[in-house]
C-alpha cells in the first residue's frame, strides 16, 4: 500500500475497500476480547474458519475475529452481519449449525438470547436487554472491525475526521471544538480535556508530548482494554487530533506490560498508520508530523498517576512527582505533556467530525457524551456497557445488569475502583454524572461498577481494596504509605473479631489526614471506599467492631 | 531575581521569587517542623510534616512548605487546627515505626501525638530518604537506595557498591533520625562483606 498524500486519496482508498464489499454478505464476527478470550474463542474462530474452508464457503461468509462485544457474562460472543443477529456461549461444536443457518439467511434459535424472565427470545443485538438501553457510540463499531486491519476501520468512516481536522480546521479550531464539547477526562478525574490541551498549546516550548493512558491497573476495570484492543485505530486517530490541536510532534502509548493481545493490536495499529501516511511525517500531505512511540509499565498501579506515567516513560521509576507544577506545563523531561486516558483521546474523532453540538446534545448538563463502564460484581449481565452520561445507575444495574442472580436484593454500588466509594441501593436512582456521584462520595472514576449483594461484608470491602493500594503504591510519602498500613491493620483486626473500641476514630483520624496531605492523586484518593462505608455503613462497622468475631 | 511579598501566620513576609514557603517562613524566623528537609540536598516533600495552610484567592489548600512556590499575596498559616492534626497523625504513624526517635519526642510533645495510638511495627526507617539522597546528591554513590513500594519500602545498602565506598564515609549516620541507615549498613556488611572490619582491625 502507497501512502496516501492528501484527503482525496484517504477518500478514494475508502472508496476502493466499500466497492470490494458486498453489503449483504454476511459477516460472522467472533468476539476475541479478554473474556471470550479466556472462553476459548480462539478455538471458536478456528472451527468457523476451517468450516468454511471445508465447505468452501469462502464466497458466502467472512469470518472475523473480534474485539470485545460487551456482553461478556454470556461469552463466546457472535455477532452475525447484516442483522446483527446475535449468539451467546457458542462453543466449537455450534459452529457447524451457525454456519449452515448463515449462509441460508436463517436463524438459530438455540443459540439466542432468552429472557430469564419471560423466556422471550432476541434476535437482533437491539433487542437483547443488555444491549437495549446502551448507546454504543465508542464500543459499538467492535463487532464490525478487526482490529488487525485498519481497512476495517477505514470502512467505517475511520481518519475522516483527522483528514476534516488537517485540511478544514486551524489547530485553534480543533481545540475550540473539544473545549465547546465540555469532554471530561474519562480516565477518573473529570477534567475538562480541552482546558488540559489548552496550558499544554500555550506552555513555553517547541517540544510538547501526548500521551494515551492505556494503564488501566485497578481491579475492575476492563472498559479501556476492550476499546483499546478491539478499535486501537480510534484512539490513534483521537491522539493524532489532539497533537495538532496542541502543537506536539511525539507521542506516547503507556500501557500494561502484561496484555500481549492489546500490544499487538496496538503495535499493528501504529505500524499500518504509518505506512498508510497517517502518522510519522507530512501525514496525509498536511505538513503536520507526529511520531508515537509504544511504552510499558512496570507492573505496579501507582504507575497510571499523570506524573508517575511520566518518570516511568523517561526510564525512571514510577514515582509521584511532588513538585507543584501542572503536567501539562512540565512533564515528560519538564516538557509540556498532555496525558488522556484511552475513552478520552477515543472521544475526539466524533467531536471533530458530528461537531460539539451533536455531542453536547448526549448526557447531562455538566457531564457530556456517553461513558463506558465496566459491570461486575453481584450482577447477572457483566460486561463492557456504554451509556450516555445521566443514565440513572438502576437502569445499568437492572435493566442492563438484569440485577443481582436469583434475584437477590443489591446492598450497595460501589464506583470508581479502590479510589472510589459505595453507596447504598436507596440511592440507586443518581445519575451517572461526573458531580453528581462525586458528592455522594462514589465518584465515576475510570468507570468500574461493582454490584454488592446482601450478604457482602462492608469492612471486608474496604479491607480488599486497601490491600491492593498498600502493595500498589510507591511508598514514598507517610500519610500514603503509613495511613494505609494502619488503616489495612484496623481493618484486618475488625473482619478477624478483633476490633477495639477507638478504631472507628482512628480511621477516621487516618483517612482526614491520607486524604488531604498526601503527595498525590492515589494517596489522597485511597482512603475514599473507607470514607463511603463510614458515611453508609457505619452501623455495620460499629456492630462488628462491638460483636467481635460473631458479628457480621 | 524580583521581591515577592506574601503573608505567614498574620506577618507580612518579604521572599525573593523562586524560593519555597519553607525558606520564606525560616527567613522570617518563622519555625516549620521538617524532618526528610537537608539545607544541602534537593526538597524532597514526602514526610509532610512541613504541610501548611494556604490561601490563594479564599481558596483553601494543605501544601508542603520545602516544595511550595512563594507568590505575591499567597496568605500562609503554619498552624491551625487542621495543620496540627496533619502533624499529629503523621507523627503517630511513625512513632510506630521508631518509638523512641528523640526527634519525634521532640514532635510528638510539641503536636500531642499519642505514641501507642497505632500498632506497632518497629522497622526504625521511616524512609525520611536523607541516607539514600546525600549517599546520591552529595557523596554520587548510590550505596544506599530504595527497595520495594507502597508498604514494603525499605532502605538497603548495595553490598558491591557499599564494601567499596562506605568504609571511609559513613556520613549518612549522622543524618538519619532513628539510627536505621547505620543498622542496614552493618547487617549488609555482617551479610556481605564481614571481613573487610576484620581486616581492618587486624591491621590496627
Amino acid at each position: 500500500m502507497p501512502r496516501l498524500h492528501s484527503a482525496a486519496e484517504l477518500e478514494e482508498l475508502r472508496a476502493g475497500i466499500l466497492s470490494g464489499r458486498d453489503p449483504e454478505k454476511p459477516c460472522i464476527a467472533v468476539c476475541a476480547g479478554a473474556a471470550c478470550h479466556g472462553l476459548d474463542s480462539g478455538t471458536v474462530v478456528s472451527a468457523f474458519e476451517e468450516q468454511v474452508r471445508k465447505l468452501g464457503l469462502g464466497a458466502k461468509v467472512d469470518i472475523r475475529a473480534t474485539g470485545c462485544h460487551g456482553f461478556c457474562e454470556k461469552g463466546p460472543n457472535v455477532v452475525i452481519s447484516p442483522g446483527e443477529i446475535c449468539y451467546f456461549e457458542v462453543k466449537p461444536e455450534d459452529v457447524p449449525d451457525i454456519v449452515a443457518h448463515t449462509v441460508k439467511g436463517e436463524v438459530l434459535d438455540r443459540l439466542l438470547y432468552t429472557r430469564p424472565d419471560t423466556g422471550q427470545k432476541a434476535v437482533h443485538l437491539d433487542e437483547v436487554p443488555f444491549y437495549k438501553q446502551q448507546t454504543r457510540l465508542l464500543i459499538g463499531d467492535n463487532p464490525r472491525i478487526d482490529p488487525t486491519r485498519i481497512e476495517d476501520y477505514l470502512a467505517l468512516g475511520g481518519y475522516a475526521a483527522l483528514s476534516k481536522a488537517l485540511f478544514e480546521m486551524s489547530p485553534d479550531q480543533v481545540l475550540d471544538e473539544v473545549k465547546k464539547a465540555n469532554l471530561r477526562g474519562r480516565g477518573g478525574g473529570g477534567f475538562p480535556a480541552g482546558l488540559k490541551w489548552e496550558t499544554a498549546k500555550n506552555a513555553p516550548g517547541e517540544d510538547k508530548y501526548v500521551i494515551v493512558n492505556g494503564h488501566e491497573g485497578e481491579p475492575g476495570a476492563f472498559m479501556d482494554r476492550a476499546l483499546f484492543t478491539g478499535n486501537p485505530h480510534k484512539v490513534l486517530e483521537g491522539l493524532i487530533i489532539g497533537a495538532y490541536a496542541i502543537g506536539s510532534h511525539r507521542g506516547f502509548i503507556y500501557t500494561r506490560h502484561d496484555s500481549p493481545q492489546l500490544i499487538k493490536h496496538i503495535e499493528i495499529a501504529l505500524a499500518q498508520a504509518e505506512e498508510y501516511g497517517l502518522l510519522g511525517e507530512d501525514i496525509l500531505g498536511s505538513g503536520f508530523n507526529l511520531w508515537v512511540e509504544l511504552h510499558f509499565d512496570v507492573g505496579i498501579f501507582v504507575s497510571g498517576e499523570s506524573s508517575a506515567l511520566m518518570r516511568s516513560i523517561e526510564g525512571n521509576p514510577p514515582e509521584p512527582r511532588p513538585k507543584y507544577i501542572r503536567t501539562s506545563v512540565s512533564g515528560i523531561w519538564d516538557k509540556p505533556s498532555n496525558l488522556n486516558n484511552v475513552e478520552t483521546w477515543a472521544n475526539v474523532p466524533q467531536i471533530i467530525s458530528r461537531g460539539a453540538e451533536w455531542y453536547t446534545s448526549i448526557g447531562t448538563e455538566r457531564s457530556k457524551g456517553t461513558k463506558l463502564i465496566s459491570l461486575s460484581g453481584h450482577v447477572a449481565n457483566s460486561g463492557v456497557v456504554e451509556v450516555p452520561m445521566g443514565t440513572p445507575l438502576r437502569t445499568i444495574v437492572y435493566d442492563i445488569g438484569g440485577g443481582v442472580p436469583g434475584g437477590k436484593p443489591a446492598k450497595a454500588v460501589h464506583l470508581g475502583g479502590p479510589m472510589g466509594g459505595s453507596i447504598p441501593e436507596r440511592l440507586i436512582d443518581t445519575p451517572l454524572d461526573f458531580d453528581e456521584l462525586a458528592k455522594l462520595g462514589a465518584p465515576i472514576g475510570a468507570g468500574g461498577l461493582l454490584v454488592m449483594d446482601d450478604e457482602t461484608d462492608m469492612v471486608e470491602v474496604a479491607r480488599y481494596l486497601l490491600d491492593f493500594l498498600t502493595n500498589e503504591a510507591c511508598g514514598k510519602c507517610v500519610p500514603c504509605r503509613e495511613g494505609m498500613r494502619q488503616m489495612l491493620k484496623i481493618l484486618t483486626n475488625i473482619t478477624k473479631g478483633k476490633g477495639k473500641s477507638g478504631d472507628i476514630g482512628r480511621l477516621e483520624d487516618l483517612s482526614d489526614v491520607t486524604g488531604v496531605a498526601c503527595l498525590c492523586a492515589l494517596g489522597k484518593t485511597a482512603p475514599d471506599p473507607l470514607r463511603s462505608m463510614l458515611r453508609y455503613f457505619r452501623d455495620e462497622y460499629e456492630a462488628r467492631i462491638a460483636g467481635g468475631s460473631d458479628a457480621k | 531575581m524580583s521581591e515577592v511579598l506574601l503573608q505567614i501566620d498574620g506577618k507580612a513576609v518579604k521572599a525573593a521569587e523562586g524560593m519555597t514557603v519553607l525558606q520564606a517562613a525560616r527567613l522570617a524566623g518563622i519555625a516549620i517542623p521538617t524532618l526528610c528537609d537537608h539545607p544541602k540536598l534537593e526538597p524532597y516533600g514526602v514526610c509532610r510534616i512541613c504541610t501548611v495552610e494556604v490561601e490563594v484567592r479564599g481558596r483553601k489548600n494543605y501544601v508542603v512548605s520545602c516544595l511550595y512556590p512563594v507568590a505575591p499575596d499567597l496568605v500562609v498559616r503554619t498552624r491551625s487546627e487542621k495543620v496540627d492534626k496533619i502533624r499529629r497523625v503523621i507523627v503517630e504513624e511513625l512513632l510506630a515505626h521508631a518509638p523512641n526517635s528523640p526527634e519525634l519526642m521532640n514532635l510528638a510533645q510539641e503536636y500531642g501525638a499519642d505514641r501507642d495510638r497505632f500498632e506497632k511495627e518497629p522497622s526504625f526507617c521511616i524512609l525520611c530518604g536523607l541516607c539514600v539522597r546525600y549517599c546520591a546528591e552529595i557523596k554520587e554513590k548510590n550505596a544506599v537506595g530504595f527497595i520495594e513500594r507502597g508498604a514494603r519500602r525499605e532502605i538497603r545498602f548495595i553490598p558491591e557498591i557499599a564494601a567499596k565506598e562506605c568504609w571511609d564515609c559513613q556520613e549518612c549516620f549522622a543524618l538519619c533520625p532513628t539510627s536505621a541507615a547505620q543498622a542496614a549498613y552493618f547487617l549488609i556488611e555482617a551479610l556481605a562483606f564481614p571481613s573487610a572490619r576484620k581486616a581492618a582491625s587486624d591491621s590496627a
